[in-house]
């Protein structure tokens, strides 16, 4: 048998159906709907000048870096309710660690990767050790985590909120990774030249009012190129596959299925202390209260970006373009000027009409029931 | 497949239509955003909502209210910066953890918004900001003024119910209280949480462990209507000696049968309708007054209640 086209295994398909598919149509077509009602609806109310603009891209950067975690973990068939928590922990470590016992900030950071990695390849050992869903593990590291949020500060300092991580920081080689911005000179000359907003008046008369793009956005795009890159161009982005549609099926294939998922769940615990580190460079405080109800906005980038709650089918591509709609949506509302006691039940019927439309979507094309 | 496509936008136009038309009803060219860090679950700043609207109204000004839905401080800072992009005339905002707000709140007065401050925050800090005043009760003050008064009253010790833990500001009332008593706070601030149930066995515990306590000090209505309820169903109420900061309908009846002995009010309605009416006056005649408005503490007890039990909650 030369002939391969009549290979049973091989099935032939047409390049516009290979392309409807993809999981990521429905977000495309979710950004382009959402992008354009606000383009209708909110164009002069600054949410498209220079600064509206870097206020709802850093919202999504930020609900982005979590939700690559959280997508390669779903479609490894698990998923990490203690995202949230996880992120108020790492910030409270950065601040203990760098603030109160007065370590260089590049060990703090560091310090503070390994741990919640390592409580992220906690939550992956339970869960295969056990057979319990990881919906229930990961609910108890939420409550673990959050409760030595409150404890650990409040008994070395008796307060919840610890400042003073900026000044710790400054000087110091790591930190600017998390807390630097990039291109400052581009925009003080798009400033100077009169394209952007200036400040008006203090002692930062003359500057641009977005002087630059934080690195939470590059560790965004990072992260979502890593990813995406991981999930297509290797085999081990097959092994994920695998490990989620069908563990079992591909264990007897020879995927090393528990490994996959305990790195998967450490891959969620590093992009929430990415963004944990982040958010702690920038505000100069770790409170403990941040990070509330994250591991939700995760989960919902998520799926709106077209991944399967099941496991086994998903695009990093598609949660990063539901991190943009989610984050456009949030924000973007406010521009348009919705009455902000009604701004949420908005904000849930574009959710549950973009869910709807990428299922729709989706099962229209591929036939499945 | 474009069907869809165009049902969608229509459908969700549509739901956004009359949202849009009830945003922008008053037709004045004035427009003010108040940001606020209370979580949505926090029933105290309705009073704030009441106090905008009814100095939106009265002054003819758009007045929006914004929160960060959980609370969370950095999302307030979103908040801000996203308002400050928007170019309102001026931001009323709280000051709740210096170090986070204070950047963007900087960066919205250095690009010509006028910003008052209220609730939270203090004179230094608001002089910082470079915002134009500060309406509220400075907590610390007001926790030593109603610790002083318990020490009058012959108190020794006391517990302090706190249903917002993650809050320093508020947490300053109870440190406040402690020295207004001359003891060392220790170990009498619980972590109550926020949910009615699990606040009123907490304190009942701590009660039943500590029978020796003189006093309880509440924070505000999420924690005083449960503890009420605690004091009641264990027998002790009006032998222990109960103060509470804020007012509301449960603490309004505590005070008035003498389960309650005094509340701090400070006055939420102020603080959300005078820097409406500062910045009005300011935008449109360039007046404005010289210093910080103090809204609290202003003590309330039994002798005192007629208004107070009118308007409790809404515009008390």
């Amino acid at each position: 048998m030369t002939d391969t086209t009549s290979d049973e295994r091989v099935k032939e398909m047409s390049s516009l159906r290979r392309a409807l598919i993809r999981p990521e149509l429905g977000g495309m077509v979710g950004t382009v709907a959402v992008f354009t009602f606000f383009l209708l609806f909110a164009f002069d109310s600054g949410m498209f000048n220079a600064q509206g603009v870097l206020n709802w891209t850093t919202v999504s950067a930020q609900f982005m870096i979590i939700a690559v975690g959280a997508c390669l973990l779903m479609i490894a068939g698990e998923f990490d309710l203690s995202v949230g928590s996880m992120i108020g922990f790492a910030g409270m470590m950065v601040a203990i660690f760098g603030v109160v016992i007065g370590w260089p900030m590049w060990m703090a950071i560091i310090i503070t990767f390994v741990i919640c990695v390592a409580f992220g390849a906690l939550n992956g050992y339970i869960v295969i050790k056990t057979g319990l869903p990881s919906f229930i593990v990961t609910l108890a590291t939420l409550f673990i985590l959050r409760g030595f949020t409150i404890f650990i500060p409040q008994t070395v300092e008796s307060k919840t909120i610890i400042g003073g991580i900026r000044e710790a920081a400054e000087g110091d080689w790591l930190a600017p990774l998390f807390g630097a911005k990039i291109g400052g000179p581009i925009f003080q000359w798009l400033g100077d030249a009169g394209m952007i907003a200036t400040f008006t008046r203090g002692n930062r008369e003359g500057q641009p009012v977005v002087d630059g793009i934080p690195m939470l956005i590059v560790w965004a795009i990072f992260l979502i190129i890593v990813g995406h890159l991981l999930l297509t161009r290797t085999r081990f982005g097959n092994w994920i596959f695998a490990a989620g549609g069908d563990a079992q099926a591909a264990r007897y294939t020879g995927v090393p299925v528990d490994r996959v998922k305990i790195l998967m769940f450490m891959g969620t615990a590093f992009c929430a202390t990415v963004f944990a580190v982040c958010q702690v460079m920038e505000f100069g405080s770790a409170g403990a209260d941040r990070g509330l109800l994250k591991e939700f906005e995760a989960i919902i980038a998520v799926v709106i970006g077209g991944a399967l709650l099941t496991g086994g089918y998903g695009s990093v591509i598609g949660a990063a373009l539901g991190a943009l709609i989610f984050g456009m949506v949030q924000q973007g509302l406010f521009f348009a000027n919705v009455e902000s006691s009604l701004f949420r039940v908005f904000l849930g019927v574009i959710l549950l009409l973009a869910v709807i439309l990428n299922t729709y979507i989706r099962r229209l094309i591929t036939g499945e029931r | 497949m474009k069907s869809i496509i165009k049902s969608m936008m229509l459908s969700a136009a549509v739901v956004a239509a009359p949202l849009m038309a009830s945003a922008d009803g008053h037709g004045d060219d004035l427009n003010y955003v108040l940001v606020s860090h209370a979580p949505d679950s926090d029933s105290w700043w309705n009073t704030i909502k009441n106090g905008i609207a009814l100095a939106g109204d009265q002054l003819g000004v758009n007045v929006e209210y914004r929160n960060p839905p959980t609370g969370d401080l950095a999302d307030m800072a979103r908040i801000i910066e996203q308002a400050a992009a928007s170019q309102p005339d001026g931001i009323i905002t709280t000051l709740a953890d210096f170090e986070v707000l204070s950047g963007p709140v900087r960066a919205a007065v250095d690009q010509g918004i006028d910003v008052i401050i209220m609730n939270s925050g203090t004179p230094e800090q608001v002089a910082e900001v470079g915002a134009l005043m500060f309406v509220g009760q400075p907590e610390y003050d007001a926790g030593f003024a109603a610790g002083m008064r318990a020490k009058r009253d012959g108190v020794g010790s006391f517990v302090c119910v706190n249903h917002v833990i993650s809050n320093t500001v508020v947490a300053e009332r109870c440190r406040g209280f402690a020295d207004g008593l001359g003891i060392e706070l220790g170990d009498s601030m619980i972590d109550a949480g926020q949910d009615p149930a699990e606040i009123k066995n907490r304190v009942t515990a701590y009660l039943t462990a500590n029978p020796e306590t003189d006093a309880i000090l509440t924070l505000g209505p999420t924690s005083a209507d449960p503890t009420i309820l605690a004091v009641k169903e264990m027998g002790i109420a009006g032998d222990i000696y109960f103060g509470t900061f804020d007012l509301g309908t449960e603490i309004v009846n505590g005070i008035k049968d003498g389960t309650i002995n005094w509340g701090i009010d400070q006055q939420p309605f102020l603080q959300a309708y005078l820097p409406v009416v500062v910045l009005a006056n300011y935008d449109r005649y360039g007046v404005l007054p010289g210093n910080n408005i103090n809204s609290g503490p202003g003590f309330v007890t039994k002798d005192a209640l007629g208004k107070v039990e009118e308007f409790a909650g809404e515009y008390r």
